[in-house]
């Protein structure tokens, strides 16, 4: 088996000869090479197919001649295509015109939002910043506990009026408040104290639970964010498309955070995403502690799902 | 035309539904070879026989004949409780599957010890302690964080031989298979936990949404750690969890359990028939 496409497109070219143009046979073996990197990287299988029907348009123009290798000419259009599928260039935060800047946090049970809420709290307190996090997951066994030790490690305060689910509650472990109304109370706090950015912690959903989706929009419609990133596992897989729509349609998010970046997943969600969404990816998490957080970049994300 | 349905559509609409499943594009292509091949020796022509046969493929690739062993391994000697590690990538479940599985034990008079080996990630012992609390059993833990999770992990077993428990449930720390030097402090935690006696299960938590990675994931930790069962959770959602298919043909561990919620009562053991109707649905 071949390591990278690049490899594979060099072995599917071997037996060319001559010149001209790219036989419609050279063009559905790379196309079925690059559907197989693209799979194998975890894009979803529908943007997939955008994807390849976009790169046979430009294979079809591919001149052999002596001089150019086609297998590094393809490798090239579809490098430029995921980039430019990616975003050129980071699109920075929005902040507001009237402090505060209000970003809320929204993805999958365990995608990684409470870390988060301490990497951007801890960023852009950096930056002059003086955010304050919100506690408004309430269901997650001891989230609130999480986020306070987040803040703290991060340097930043914490809004927690409510424990949520906790310890010394029995059985039923359900006793909670509401977290509306906590992000609702957040932002007025943070406009009261002079905090100018407010960063709300929410609990992980799925996107089938219709409750649960409503009470996101619903936490939404309280504080109208600035910000809804959507936080996604870069380990996901085909289900990306369906989570990502599922969040859109029942939320609304306007950017994209790739978390777990520092393992070995070539992370074709970002791709998944961004293709059935339109909405840009922003950050990369790339690590437990608060400091592994960056800004996203589309060229290095592109080689990676191409494993070169 | 009727007698030729069995058109390319047919068999694109069937490689569509194993990819999104995330089984993965070899093990994907090899069973529509195969089920390819029986259409063909079986002169079948209808869809609906075809769908029949792809059901049969995957139920045996699923559920192999001499059948995998899916109960947990918690009988123990006298004098000594089970010992049952749990492990896997951050976030897929852990924590709340040993809560889970807590719940399961003591409904069934077992007694259980909780050991939070996670002593890194931020109030994950109190999380751990939460469960153990809702499910009415003790949660050894140490009073500060970043401590050895290897000597947390062999005080709650020794807490459980004192007090004759049936099972100690140990948690572990989420961590990435390529984080090398995380890797290796679990195997130390496995080997101190083994002063004590051996370990009796080690179950890998996978999350269903995962894709290909996983199986990245279950060779890394089989290699550090020799898992012995594999527990999917997250599975109540849209993700049909493909990926242990491969898992568990490869290295030849079984699916034990799965996960379908976030409640003490949502774990359930595997059952091939069901995961096959699910993933074809
Ligand atoms: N290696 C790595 N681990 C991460 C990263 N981001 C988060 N984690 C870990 O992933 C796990 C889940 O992170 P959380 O921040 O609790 O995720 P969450 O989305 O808030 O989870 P819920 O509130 O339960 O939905 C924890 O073990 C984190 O330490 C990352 O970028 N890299
Ligand atoms: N919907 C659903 N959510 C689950 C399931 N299992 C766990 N969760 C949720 O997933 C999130 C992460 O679960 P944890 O048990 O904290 O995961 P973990 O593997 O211990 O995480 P780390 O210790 O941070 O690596 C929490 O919000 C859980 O409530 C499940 O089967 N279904
Ligand atoms: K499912
Ligand atoms: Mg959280
Ligand atoms: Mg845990």
């Amino acid at each position: 088996m071949f390591a990278t496409l690049s490899d594979r497109l060099t072995a599917t070219f071997k037996s060319l000869r001559g010149k001209g143009r790219l036989s419609e046979a050279d063009v559905d073996a790379t196309i079925r090479e690059i559907r197989r990197a693209l799979l194998d990287a975890d894009v979803a299988l529908p943007v997939v197919r955008q994807f390849t029907s976009r790169i046979r348009e430009r294979a079809v123009g591919i001149e052999v001649s002596q001089a150019l290798n086609p297998a590094q000419q393809v490798v090239k259009i579809v490098n430029e295509e995921l980039v430019g599928i990616l975003g050129g260039e980071t699109r920075r935060l929005r902040f507001a015109k009237n402090p505060p800047t209000v970003i809320m946090l929204a993805g999958l049970q365990g995608a990684g939002k409470t870390t988060l809420a301490g990497k951007l709290g801890r960023w852009l307190r950096e930056q002059g910043h003086t955010p304050l996090l919100v506690a408004s997951d309430l269901q997650r066994p001891n989230a609130v506990t999480q986020l306070e030790v987040v803040g703290q490690r991060a340097g930043v305060p914490v809004f927690a009026p409510e424990r949520g689910v906790s310890e010394g509650q029995g059985v039923s472990g359900t006793s909670q408040g509401d977290p509306v109304q906590v992000a609702r109370d957040g932002v007025a706090f943070a406009r009261d104290k002079h905090h100018d950015v407010v960063i709300i912690d929410t609990a992980g959903r799925l996107g089938v639970d219709g409750e649960l989706m409503q009470q996101a929009a619903d936490i939404k419609a309280a504080t109208s964010p600035d910000e809804v990133l959507f936080v996604v596992d870069a380990m996901i897989g085909q289900d990306a498309v369906t989570t990502a729509m599922a969040f859109m349609e029942g939320v609304g998010f306007t950017g994209v955070v790739l978390s777990k970046l520092d393992g070995d997943a070539r992370g074709g969600a970002a791709l998944s995403v961004v293709g059935v969404t339109g909405q840009p990816v922003m950050f990369a998490s790339t690590g437990e502690k608060l400091e592994e957080f960056e800004l996203f970049h589309p060229d290095r994300m592109a080689s990676r799902i191409l494993d070169m | 035309l009727s007698r030729d349905k069995l058109d390319a559509d047919t068999w694109d609409e069937i490689e569509e539904t194993l990819l999104l499943a995330d089984l993965g594009v070899d093990p994907t292509t090899e069973l529509i070879d195969r089920l390819r091949e029986r259409v063909t020796v079986l002169g079948v022509r209808d869809t609906e026989h075809v769908r029949e046969l792809l059901r049969e493929e995957l139920k045996a690739l699923v559920d192999p004949g001499e059948g995998l062993d899916r109960s947990l391994a918690i009988d123990h000697a006298p004098g000594r409780p089970a010992v049952v590690m749990v492990v896997g990538v951050n976030g897929t479940g852990k924590t709340t599957t040993v809560g889970k599985l807590a719940r399961v034990l003591v409904a069934d008079d077992k007694d259980v010890v909780l050991g939070a080996a996670d002593t890194f990630r931020a109030a994950a012992a109190d999380q751990l302690a939460t469960w153990g609390d809702r499910v009415g059993v003790p949660t050894i833990r140490s009073d500060r964080d970043g401590a050895d999770p290897a000597s947390v992990a062999f005080d709650a077993v020794k807490a459980g031989i004192e007090s004759e428990a049936d099972v100690v449930l140990i948690d572990t720390a989420g961590r990435l298979q390529n984080k090398v030097g995380l890797m290796d402090e679990l195997g130390k935690v496995k080997r101190v936990v083994e002063k004590h006696g051996p370990v009796d299960e080690i179950l890998l938590v996978l999350d269903a949404t995962t894709g290909q990675n996983g199986m990245q994931q279950a060779k890394v930790f089989s290699e550090v750690v020799n898992v012995t069962g594999i527990v999917l959770t997250k599975l109540d959602g849209t993700a049909k969890g493909g990926i242990v298919v491969a898992v568990q043909r490869a290295l030849g561990v079984p699916v034990k359990l799965i996960g379908l919620g976030e409640g003490p009562d949502d774990l359930a053991p595997f059952e091939p028939d069901a995961f096959v109707d699910a993933l074809l649905a």
